[in-house]
């Protein structure tokens, strides 16, 4: 029993990764499972992208060419729930569990075990999900926002949507916790809130509006399902329920959901334009407030996704001035990064340029929010492809390009290995032109009248489709050269050598850049002390363990 | 006890999440109520109006009530207004026929009235409509509903035509509505 007793504690002090598949099964280590969400994530963008391909081929032309339009409303619905709760979301959840206890000085997160059963849910969540393309009815057609009553015609696919949903939005809410918990109860002795890296305060935001909103998606679904199955009446409207209030009820969680697939992507790029301008960030109180105020007015605007149901016009006021007034703490942001970079002697690393394309791109996509904000013009934009240059504007060079970037900034520091510069370089250019030709056009089809969700379309809209279709398979191509740069430097292809040094980048600043690269598989297990300035007083030599 | 802490912490924010899921729930009243109270969503009452003999006809004011008839999805049936419009005066009591036929099997139906512009609603007065039960459609059968209503006089003055639309629902197992 002591020989049994001292072998554990031995075990415990060094302990590395164990070996083989249960190592990343069993894992409660938060770098694993920052991993594990990465490569998750990833896969799921390749899913997504794959579908959104068949989207962009049929749409090369008009006329119906490749796919039945009811596989097309499937390619839809099922493009959006896999990117948002499959890439967007998980991805960044990776990021927090790499980043959030590194960058407080903590050892891991709060509550590991649940960080683990958090991460396991999504195969489950994402089997159960894209199963139904096998399914007799195929997959959920109704489109990812699932209002009823066309989503209650949803065949036996539906009860897998709803449970996929419900296991999605247990998978995120354990995150959140667990992210909160660590925030507030783990950070090394000295650091107070407002010496908190940016990313960890969008995080900390991110988090509480996830445990807000989460929650309430899960209510909504759960209704469709007793709808659906129990003969309950919430959205049907021959019992006595009413399917606006559906819409009500989804975008309370919906308007928050899109801050939570952004607050994070703020955190990233507030922390890589202070490296590579080497300067310090330019108004860090006013971005956490700003920060703040976005998630608060993100639960006041929701209606301006259903200004055409019918509201009363004081309502369609309210909603409009609520949702213009976002502009100003985000453009509080936009112009504390430009003034971040004014004077800077900056440098061009792929981190950066995605970072600097992410303050442009997302811009853009900003603006286009304005235009329909505005409740009369509303109403010629609602449904058209102007919304989706708008919302792939913010979703793609805005969190995409910033997740992105996050993994070219830290990889050095994950791995040890130095990422190819060049191919970063190629990468970005590609991307960043070709995500344009994408979706800029979409904005004039959009204005043109080329209405989404729909397979066929009236032949002047072709160029503009063209335009677009031969952007969506260049760009998916292109991030064939991220996925090889990054696992070279994962599985040192190439020669590729770990001679790094601790701080990695010259002008990068945090506790992540004290440990070695790449870090050690535990790291502050005695917590750093922060000074006044807001940098560590001295660290302690964490014990070096090798990770890989 | 460091991590005693953590699990407070953990749970409290659990308590959080079951909350708004609760939330989630809370808001159907809360919108029902909301509906109700400020008139909105075009909804009118879904019981008789009582008193309606009190009120005096406003005769110097005429206001065009039309008057929408759908089915919902794919039933066979019939559903129609006897005249597509009238014009009343407000305060004044009218009678309504709707013919309904149903042409397939014996069905149950409900009507759910809606009202355009909204804040008409409250003003639309009803002592009888075959909206505030479910119908049974026998097969094959036609029908007769009638529906008697009258425009409160208080009608705000910049609406001289007010839309009624009835969309008769097939309801398979019938839930007392109201």
């Amino acid at each position: 029993m002591a020989h049994a007793h001292a072998d554990h504690h031995d075990d415990h002090d060094h302990h590395g990764p164990d070996k083989g598949i249960m190592r990343w099964i069993k894992t409660t280590n938060h770098k694993d499972l920052g991993t594990l969400y990465l490569f998750f994530a990833f896969t799921m963008f390749f899913i997504g992208g794959m579908m959104s391909l068949v989207i962009r081929a049929e749409l090369f032309q008009p006329g119906l060419q490749f796919v039945h339009p009811e596989f097309f409303n499937q390619m839809t619905t099922m493009h959006a729930l896999v990117m948002i709760f499959g890439g967007v979301m998980p991805g960044f959840v990776g990021l927090a569990n790499w980043m959030v206890p590194m960058q407080v000085g903590c050892s891991d997160l709060a509550l590991p075990r649940i960080n683990n059963w958090g991460f396991w849910l999504l195969p489950a969540a994402f089997t159960l999900l894209l199963s139904t393309l096998f399914l007799p009815g195929g997959a959920p057609a109704g489109g990812w926002t699932m209002y009823p009553p066309l989503v209650l015609q949803t065949g036996d696919a539906f009860p897998f949507l709803i449970f996929a949903v419900h296991l999605m939005g247990i998978s995120s809410i354990t995150g959140a916790i667990n992210i909160v918990v660590t925030i507030l109860n783990m950070r090394a002795p000295g650091m107070t809130l407002l010496k908190m890296p940016l990313f960890v305060w969008t995080w900390l935001i991110t988090a509480y509006l996830l445990i807000a909103v989460m929650p309430v998606l899960a209510g909504a679904v759960t209704m469709l399902l007793t709808d659906k199955y129990f003969a309950t009446s919430f959205f049907t409207a021959s019992g006595g329920g009413d399917p606006v209030m559906f819409q009500h009820i989804f975008w309370f969680f919906g308007h928050p959901e899109v801050y939570i697939m952004i607050l994070p992507a703020f955190g990233i790029v507030s922390t890589i334009i202070p490296t590579f301008a080497r300067k310090r960030l330019f108004g860090y109180d006013s971005m956490v407030y700003a920060t703040a105020s976005i998630a608060f007015l993100s639960f006041i605007v929701w209606a301006h996704h259903m200004f055409t149901v019918g509201m009363p016009l004081a309502a369609e006021l309210f909603f409009m001035f609520a949702t213009m007034l976002i502009a100003v703490p985000t453009g509080v942001k936009v112009f504390n990064w430009v003034a971040t970079m004014w004077r800077g002697s900056m440098t061009f690393e792929t981190p950066m340029l995605f970072a600097i394309a992410f303050v442009f791109l997302f811009t853009i996509g900003g603006f286009s929010g304005l235009m329909l904000a505005l409740t009369p013009v509303d109403f010629l934009y609602h449904d058209t492809y102007f919304v989706v240059a708008h919302f792939h504007y913010v979703l793609v060079p805005g969190a995409v390009f910033s997740i992105i970037a996050a993994v070219y900034y830290w990889i050095p520091k994950w791995t040890g290995r130095m990422y190819n510069e060049s191919l970063g370089k190629l990468h970005f250019w590609l991307s960043a032109i070709f995500i344009n030709v994408t979706f800029f056009p979409q904005h004039f089809a959009g204005l043109a009248g080329m209405q989404r969700r729909v397979p066929d379309y009236a032949v002047q809209f072709l160029d503009f489709n063209v335009w677009s279709s031969v952007g969506a398979f260049v760009f998916f191509f292109a991030q064939f050269i991220f996925i090889y740069n990054m696992l070279a430097c994962c599985y040192g292809w190439g020669g590729r050598k770990r001679d790094l040094t601790d701080r990695v980048w010259e002008g990068a600043t945090g506790l992540e850049w004290t440990v070695p690269s790449p870090a050690p598989y535990h790291t502050f297990e005695d917590q750093p002390q922060i000074g006044d300035d807001g940098e560590p007083v001295k660290v302690k030599a964490t014990k070096t363990a090798k990770a890989h | 006890m460091k991590n005693a802490g953590r699990y407070r912490h953990a749970m409290r924010l659990g308590v959080v999440v079951v909350a708004m899921f609760g939330f989630g729930y809370a808001l159907v009243p809360l919108y029902n109520a909301l509906c109700d109270a400020l008139g909105i969503n075009g909804r009118t009452a879904l019981v008789a109006a009582e008193a309606l003999e009190a009120v005096k006809p406003d005769l110097s004011r005429t206001v065009k009530v039309e008057f929408v008839t759908t089915v919902n999805g794919s039933a066979p049936w019939d559903f129609s207004s006897e005249q597509p419009s009238i014009e009343v005066h407000p305060g004044e009591l009218h009678t309504v026929i709707f013919n309904v036929t149903n042409h397939g099997d014996a069905a149950v139906g409900q009507a759910v009235p809606n009202i355009a512009p909204w804040n008409a609603a409250r003003h639309l007065r009803k002592t009888e409509c075959f909206c505030f039960n479910n119908q049974p459609l026998p097969s094959g059968e036609a029908q007769q509903m009638p529906m008697r209503f009258m425009i409160d006089p208080a009608l705000p003055a910049d609406i001289n035509t007010v839309t009624l639309s009835y969309t008769f629902f097939d309801v398979p197992q019938v839930a007392a509505v109201h």
